[in-house]
């Protein structure tokens, strides 16, 4: 059943596509040697070329060119060997040029796709209409002085990939899930850091509705929308906003909106007075953009393992469930430290930990995996005493506690505690003969009622202070019960 | 094709340029003039012509990805008509 | 003989010997300036203490033996290279007294080779002109006289109008110019003096304030043909910081002045030949081509069925291109503002205020042809008629080394005459703009004078990066030309 929402008039479905802005990963802008670093001093990476000074020219940055072709194919999208910057010409306080260098009528990259998985365990594949290099403008702060807005032109020149998908999503969930999963193979690729708190990762989002079977209607386009849980709202909020103006007799028309994410609804941006009219033509400072077919293949040779394919390797290498692999392979940094974990050793049982003891202390604690107390080295050497049977689980777990609180290698933890579980069958008979003897009566009900030989189980480990091998605990105790 | 006194105001917005009384007008005038006289090219059999964008080289050179600019505002400041420290300030603008 | 009167050549010998310092020859120039140029106007902004500064450090390095190939030569430089620490204008009142803190890529190269720079050369505001009237520092006046009569002013030609009165003057040795239509050929030919448009991409656009970026092309003045293959020999050269420049070497320009023309094929477009283009105009080329003749060149009839197609098409591209370009000059980062109420307002009447009349004209032109709806039919159109003037020229350039035809449709005229309608005025471009559309090289060369004593120039194409065979051809006209009358208003006549 697909997803629709429910007017007066009925069901209405959905129609979304988005424009992501990607800010490439790279040292130096797209055409200057000023840096690209989040959070310096106002104009303090900015160049005259970026400040759009007379006389100065633009040469574009390799590694930019090299980032939006990885991207491409990483989209599995087809590379122009032959694309062209544009200029895209409007006057505004943080565009220093008064205009903007694009690639408007021949992009990078061209068609692709993208396969995302949706919470009911389909997949849905989401067209990719292109890919293009641009740069990002500056920017301006309205809130430092009463009547004057201030310019900061540090983004100016910033390399951005504008990543234009089909209208091919019809949910909130789906747009969630495909700027989750762009973000993910963007991540993975090095291209892009999809931070989107620091606005390395912005969406526009066109939505539309319609009835069942109807061609399009007339579309709406949410402006800079900074994180995939505002994506969903606004896909929603502003597909509420359609359904009311077209139930109410009204006709919506194409605009610019901007998302409200205090009041969760979508608003009209007040600057439309002014009918764009970006007078694009080929920029004359740039020759056309050649990338010879054997850089691609260089390029292509170089790319990193993909979430898809990662994932795919976990469910048939390493047996894992399509779930557990999903998770595991959702942050490149998880996966990483999961294959790290798992290397030479049960990749189930390496999952099993990640995912389950792993998470949780990572969640206590209030961390991420990247500045996790316990490496995946000393998670891995855990799981390697539990293997030799140094450890029982339940000690395993309570050692991965400490090794939570105190950063501390498995090992030393085991030694300095004496946590060393025990073997040695003597011993474990020793303690079985002891509890049996001290409880004949139970002895005898167990007889009629075999449930208590949990009660032994627990009788024996209390004595060994709980480093009893359990499995061997089990065994002893069968056998003596049961003689 | 000839261009009307309010296309000559739009072109004139689009352009950032402020026209006085009358400006207008003689710009209509002067501007049709000169289309007039461009209007030749419609004459010309471009058909299967490639356009020609520059006289300049068939591909692109590209430089390394290294930091080689910037840190120095305050050269990038300093012809500025306004400036707030850092920044340059310009009239609120209103989004 | 006045230092003034030194070719670039001559002083450079001079220097050699020990028979001039630069410092004498500063000096003599920066006094030449001093009492010609409240007449002639053709510096906006002189330097005169970095000037004589430059020249001692330059006799300095003289003496210790490690003088460079252009030492000590005083040189104008058109106010549309930015120039370190000097103020750069454009001749317009938008840059206001905008100080750049870096050096144009092709005035660094001639700094880099010694020359000594006088100061910023007055010009059309943006370049955008032919009689340099659009300055924002006022017109510049042609150093030559009509014989009957001194009394009027005549134009310099534009838009490196006070480049080429500089140097006609004996104000500078030579100077840095700019050509996008015809901006060094024409004003060259009205003055009397060489002017060499080099391939686009043999000289870095660099630092140079644009104005139509396909087109523009920095290259030198001077009053000999050699003297322009000297100097840009030092302006030429690959930068890596201008993407549309070219990657090759730069060949001894100033040797290949003296090949000859034996065996040269020389084209004679016949479109060329307009309607109504006085004769002496004609009379020049018949002559110039049978110079070319009588040195063993043989002298080919060519078509450019195109050429009349390059005027409307230059006046799509150029101020298109310079709609954009000229986008930057907003009041907020450099040169002049007027506030306003909104942002809006001020960028308005900032740009109101500080354009002159023809460059509005040519940002409303280059706006409209660019806006929706009209793009294809004009721009794209345009970029399809350039193809076709490309075409035309490969097409010839197989069958011939060089094409001779006149500099320009007349001699200089009177200040104020074709004010009026702005296409008149364009037709001054209508020999040289073709050059701009394809790229190639284009030269022009004193050869000889209307009955009125006025200079008139021929002007030689060649093929894209074939500099040599045009330096040749020129030289072999100026040669043949044994031109000998000067400016009436010169420095110390």
């Amino acid at each position: 059943m697909s997803y629709t929402i429910e007017g007066q008039t009925g069901p209405w479905e959905l129609v979304i596509g988005l424009e992501v802005h990607a800010q490439v990963t790279s040292q130096a802008k797209l055409f200057s040697g000023a840096a690209t670093a989040f959070g310096a001093a106002p104009n303090s990476q900015v160049s005259f070329v970026d400040a759009g000074f007379p006389g100065m020219l633009p040469v574009i940055n390799r590694e930019c060119v090299a980032q939006a072709v990885r991207t491409g194919l990483g989209l599995n999208a087809q590379v122009n060997p032959w694309s062209r910057f544009d200029r895209k010409n409007y006057f505004y306080a943080d565009l220093p040029q008064g205009y903007q260098i694009s690639q408007f009528a021949h992009p990078i990259v061209g068609t692709g796709v993208v396969t995302v998985e949706l919470s009911d365990g389909s997949v849905k594949e989401i067209g990719i209409t292109r890919l293009h290099l641009e740069q990002d403008a500056g920017k301006s702060i309205h809130d430092q002085h009463p009547t004057k807005s201030y310019i900061d032109l540090n983004r100016s020149g910033v390399a951005l990939m504008e990543i234009v998908s089909e209208p091919d999503m019809r949910s909130p969930e789906e747009a969630g899930a495909y700027l989750t999963k762009l973000r993910q193979i963007l991540r993975y690729l090095g291209t892009c850091d999809g931070n989107m708190e620091e606005g390395s990762l912005r969406a526009d989002v066109n939505v539309s509705v319609r009835k069942s079977g109807e061609a399009f209607r007339t579309r709406c386009e949410v402006k800079n929308v900074n994180s995939i849980r505002f994506v969903m709202q606004a896909v929603e909020a502003e597909a509420r906003r359609q359904i009311e103006v077209w139930e109410s007799g009204g006709t919506v028309e194409q605009e610019t909106r901007l998302f409200d994410t205090v009041r969760g609804e979508t608003r009209s941006m007040r600057s439309k007075e002014d009918a764009h009219d970006y007078r694009y033509f080929p920029d004359p400072d740039l020759p056309p953009l050649v990338i010879d077919p054997a850089w691609i293949e260089e390029l292509r040779a170089g790319l990193p393992e993909l979430p898809d394919a990662r994932r795919a390797r976990y469910v048939n290498e390493f047996g894992l469930s399509a779930y557990d692999a999903s998770v595991l392979v959702a942050e490149k940094e998880t996966a990483a430290f999961y294959e790290e974990v798992a290397a030479g050793r049960d990749p189930k049982v390496a999952a099993n930990w990640v995912m389950g003891d792993f998470f949780a202390m990572l969640n206590r604690l209030g961390k991420g995996i990247e500045d996790s107390p316990v490496s995946a080295r000393h998670l891995g050497a855990l799981l390697d005493l539990i293997a030799d049977r140094t450890l029982s689980g339940k000690m395993a777990k309570e050692v991965l506690e400490a090794m939570g609180e105190t950063g501390k290698p498995p090992g030393t933890i085991v030694e300095e505690r004496g946590l060393r579980q025990v073997t040695d069958t003597g011993a474990i008979e020793a303690a079985v003969d002891a509890i049996l003897a001290a409880n004949p009566d139970k002895v005898a009900q167990y007889r009629e009622k075999p449930t208590l030989f949990g009660w032994f189980v627990g009788q024996v480990m209390k004595a060994m202070k709980g480093q009893g091998n359990p499995a061997l605990v089990n065994e002893v105790l069968k056998a003596k019960l049961d003689a | 094709m000839s261009l009307d006194l309010k296309t000559v105001r739009r072109v004139a917005s689009l352009a950032r340029l402020h026209l006085e009384e009358g400006e207008d007008a003689r710009l209509q005038a002067e501007l049709n003039g000169i289309l007039g006289w461009i209007e030749q090219l419609q004459a010309v059999d471009v058909s299967g012509v490639e356009p020609l964008a520059g006289a300049g080289g068939t591909a692109m050179p590209m430089r390394d990805d290294v930091v080689a600019d910037g840190g120095r505002a305050e050269a990038v400041l300093a012809n500025a008509p306004d400036r707030a420290g850092e920044f340059f300030s310009v009239p609120k603008v209103v989004e | 003989m006045h230092p003034t009167d030194f070719t670039i050549r001559g002083a450079l010998e001079a220097l050699g010997e020990g028979i001039v310092t630069s410092e004498a020859l500063t000096a003599a120039h920066l006094e030449a300036i001093e009492a010609l140029n409240p007449r002639l106007n053709a510096f906006v902004t002189v330097t005169a203490e970095r000037a004589m500064e430059a020249a001692r450090a330059s006799d300095r390095r003289r003496a210790n033996g490690v003088a460079r190939p252009l030492d000590g030569v005083p040189l104008a430089i058109k106010d549309l290279f930015c120039t370190e620490g000097t103020r750069t204008t454009a001749a317009s009142r938008i840059l206001g007294d905008f100080v750049p803190p870096y050096e144009s890529t092709v005035t660094a190269n001639l700094l880099r080779d010694g020359a000594v720079f006088l100061g910023k050369a007055n010009l059309d505001e943006f370049a955008m002109g032919s009689s340099n009237a659009t300055s924002a520092f006022g017109e510049v006046e042609n150093p030559w006289k009509r014989g009957n009569d001194d009394g009027t002013r005549l134009v310099p030609g534009g838009s490196s109008g006070g480049s080429a009165a500089a140097v006609a003057a004996r104000l500078a040795m030579g100077a840095t110019a700019t050509d996008t239509g015809g901006s060094i050929r024409q004003p060259a030919a009205f003055c009397g003096i060489a002017g060499m448009k080099p391939t686009y991409g043999r000289c870095s656009r660099w630092g140079v304030v644009a104005f139509a970026s396909s087109l523009d092309t920095p290259g030198p003045v001077a009053r000999t043909v050699e003297d322009c293959a000297i100097l840009l020999g030092s302006m030429a050269g690959h930068d890596p910081r201008d993407a549309t420049s070219a990657d090759r070497p730069v060949p001894d320009f100033a040797a290949a002045c003296a090949r000859g023309v034996r065996g040269l094929r020389i084209g004679v477009p016949r479109e060329y030949r307009l309607e109504g283009m006085p004769d002496e105009i004609e009379a020049l080329w018949q002559q110039g081509l049978a110079w070319l003749r009588a040195e063993g060149a043989e002298i080919v009839d060519i078509s450019l069925p195109h050429t009349k197609y390059a005027l409307p098409t230059y006046y799509i591209v150029a101020p298109a291109e310079a709609s954009s370009n000229l986008a930057r000059y907003d009041g907020v980062r450099f040169g002049r503002r007027v506030e306003g109420g909104d942002l809006k307002d001020l960028y308005e009447r900032t740009r109101a205020a500080g354009f002159g009349a023809e460059v509005k004209r040519r940002i409303m032109i280059g706006t409209y042809v660019l806006s929706a709806g009209y793009y294809d039919a004009y721009y794209v159109r345009a970029q399809r008629v350039r193809a076709l003037i490309k075409r035309d020229f490969d097409e010839a350039f197989r069958s011939v080394d060089a094409i001779v035809t006149p500099a320009t449709p007349s001699a200089a005229f009177a200040a104020g005459e074709k004010q009026d309608d702005p296409v008149a005025m364009y037709l001054n471009d209508v020999f040289t703009v073709t050059a701009n559309l394809a790229g190639i090289p284009g030269l022009a060369v004193p050869a000889g004078f209307d009955r009125q004593g006025l200079p008139l120039g021929l002007q030689v194409l060649g093929r894209d990066f074939d500099e040599e065979t045009v330096f040749a051809v020129g030289t072999a006209i100026e040669h043949a030309a044994k031109l000998t009358a000067v400016p009436q208003v010169r420095a110390f006549a």
